[in-house]
């Protein structure tokens, strides 16, 4: 059902857990429909310099997971933002139909992840 | 590396002894049964004693039918709809549980398109069918009630004869749907009075695509494969024979093997389900603890998704199944789940083992040794994991 890319990070995910003192963190999904993630990012001169993620999902869920930590690595925010759902799937060589929509969360996560950033951000400066 | 296979529920390797019995018929005995030259003769026996075999089985009575059809979907499809044309002068209202399989509750949703009333029971924790509910929904409209024997998802074993008692108290005719029961358990239509009774031939390692329909004598039933007469005018078609044949051999050695193997199957259940729930915590069993089938294994685990698991079981070689719909067409987690009051995230994380003749305790401690490390791991990575549970089981 899933393609090797899939599978390979499915065995051996990148980049799982928890940044405890991340600079922002973007959950999405719900249990109920049976994927949840949470992105933790630090972020160095508006640069991604680390970046972890939690999941409860099937394993397009885990593998668009930790595929969206190596896109995202590295990346300037703006950079980061502009990665879609679709540049997430084609980099692990496809999603079976089915979880185009339902498990593929990663991107969303990111970008919720980034806007949490960005809202503290402003928080900070207001004050 | 060897490969464990626990998911008999979604298809059993065919018994060579039953391959051997199907051969002949495709190739030597391959005469049409209607026709009227030796050939057909021989292949009329092979029908014959098929028929004799599967009847034996379910201990149906002379009178009674067993009629061959292309499986257990055909025979929900046919009785519930068969019994529907021939009785809505007498009522239109059906009744069924919320647990069957959709071969039934499909069939029923479209007659409630065709505008008969259909009324789905509720069922306990365990999901066993409410028969206070019963008893309070039939009606002098009601024409049929459908039950399955047991669930093949959570193990449980419907109360048939209880529910037989009160359906016929009223006058309805009661269909089982034994698919996942068949084999497993000592099924007796005449001393449970069971009016239809589906019967599948792959549940019991006979061949995929047939099955047969039992027909207690006197039940009003159309016809639902209209063409050439075959089987007594009630289901059209040349015979499936090598088919056929194969479900009869099926049964003939379901019928003397059954005792033993339930038994051996029963044990290494309770021994499973018992050490999987020892050696993980926030692990829980799905269904009858008791009123159970005898091959079926079905734990959930909170916080973690059914899918991830069966593809870290496959990687180790072993097979299994899950409650998880996600890898089917909708998001929706298994009806069954939902129908004995899980939560949808705890649906999610259910996994299904159902056992069958290779199955060793050797199997099985295999995968009891497996899971926990599976568990942990995908515990670990999960945004729902209690803090205190994330470094041990």
């Amino acid at each position: 059902m899933y393609s090797e890319k899939v599978m390979e990070h499915f065995r051996n995910p990148r980049n799982v857990g928890e940044i405890p003192d991340a600079d922002g963190v973007g959950t999405v999904g719900n249990p109920v429909c049976g994927d949840m993630m949470a992105i933790y990012i630090k972020v160095t001169e508006n640069r991604i310099s680390d970046i972890k993620f939690k999941t409860f999902g099937c394993g397009a869920a885990v593998a668009t997971s930790s595929m969206i930590t190596e896109l995202a690595k590295n990346k300037t925010l703006e950079e980061a933002m502009k990665i879609t759902r679709k540049d997430v799937a084609d980099s692990l060589g496809g999603l079976p139909p089915v979880k185009m929509h339902c498990s593929n969360l990663a991107a969303d996560a990111l970008h919720e992840a980034i806007k949490n950033y960005r809202k503290k951000l402003e928080a900070d400066k207001s004050e | 590396m060897k490969m464990i296979f626990m998911d008999h529920t979604s298809g059993m390797p065919v018994d060579s002894n039953v391959v051997e019995a199907m051969i002949p018929y495709f190739n030597t005995l391959y005469g049409n049964p209607s026709s009227l030259h030796s050939f057909a003769l021989e292949a009329k026996k092979g029908l014959k004693k098929a028929r004799e075999n599967v009847a034996n089985l379910v201990n149906a009575d002379k009178n009674g039918k067993i009629i061959f059809t292309s499986g257990a979907t055909e025979s929900n499809n046919w009785a519930i709809r068969g019994i529907a044309v021939r009785n809505k002068e007498r009522g239109k209202h059906i009744i069924t549980t919320s647990i069957e399989h959709m071969s039934v509750i499909n069939v029923c949703k479209y007659l409630m398109q065709q505008g008969f009333k259909v009324t789905f029971l509720p069922v306990d924790k365990y999901g066993i069918v409410d028969l206070g509910a019963l008893e309070r929904k039939l009606t002098e409209e009601t024409i049929l009630v459908s039950v399955m024997y047991a669930n093949g998802e959570i193990g449980t074993i419907e109360p048939i004869h209880e529910i037989s008692k009160i359906v016929h108290a009223r006058n309805s005719y009661l269909h089982v749907d034994a698919t996942a029961a068949i084999g497993q358990i000592s099924i007796d239509v005449q001393k449970e009075g069971i009016d239809l009774l589906t019967i599948s031939s792959n549940d019991i390692y006979g061949p995929k695509g047939v099955g047969a329909l039992y027909i207690r004598k006197g039940t009003r039933l159309a016809p639902f494969v209209l063409g050439g007469g075959q089987e007594q005018g009630l289901r059209s078609g040349t015979e499936n024979l090598p088919g056929i044949v194969g479900m009869g051999k099926a049964a003939e050695l379901a019928k003397t093997e059954m005792k033993t193997e339930s038994k051996r199957l029963s044990k290494l259940r309770d021994q499973f389900i018992n050490k999987l729930l020892q050696s993980i915590r926030y692990s829980f069993l799905n269904g009858h603890p008791k009123k159970r089938l005898p091959n079926n294994v079905a734990i959930r685990f909170n916080f973690i998704e059914g899918e991830s698991m069966l593809l870290n079981l496959n990687i180790a070689g072993v097979a299994a199944s899950s409650g998880s719909a996600c890898t089917a067409k909708t998001l929706e987690p298994s009806h069954v789940l939902r129908a004995i009051g899980l939560k949808h995230e705890e649906a999610h994380g259910s996994l299904l083992f159902t056992l069958g003749k290779q199955n060793t305790e050797e199997d099985v401690n295999y995968v009891v040794k497996l899971l926990p490390d599976i568990v942990k791991r995908l515990r670990a990575m999960s945004p729902l994991t209690p803090r205190e549970l994330r470094e041990s089981v």
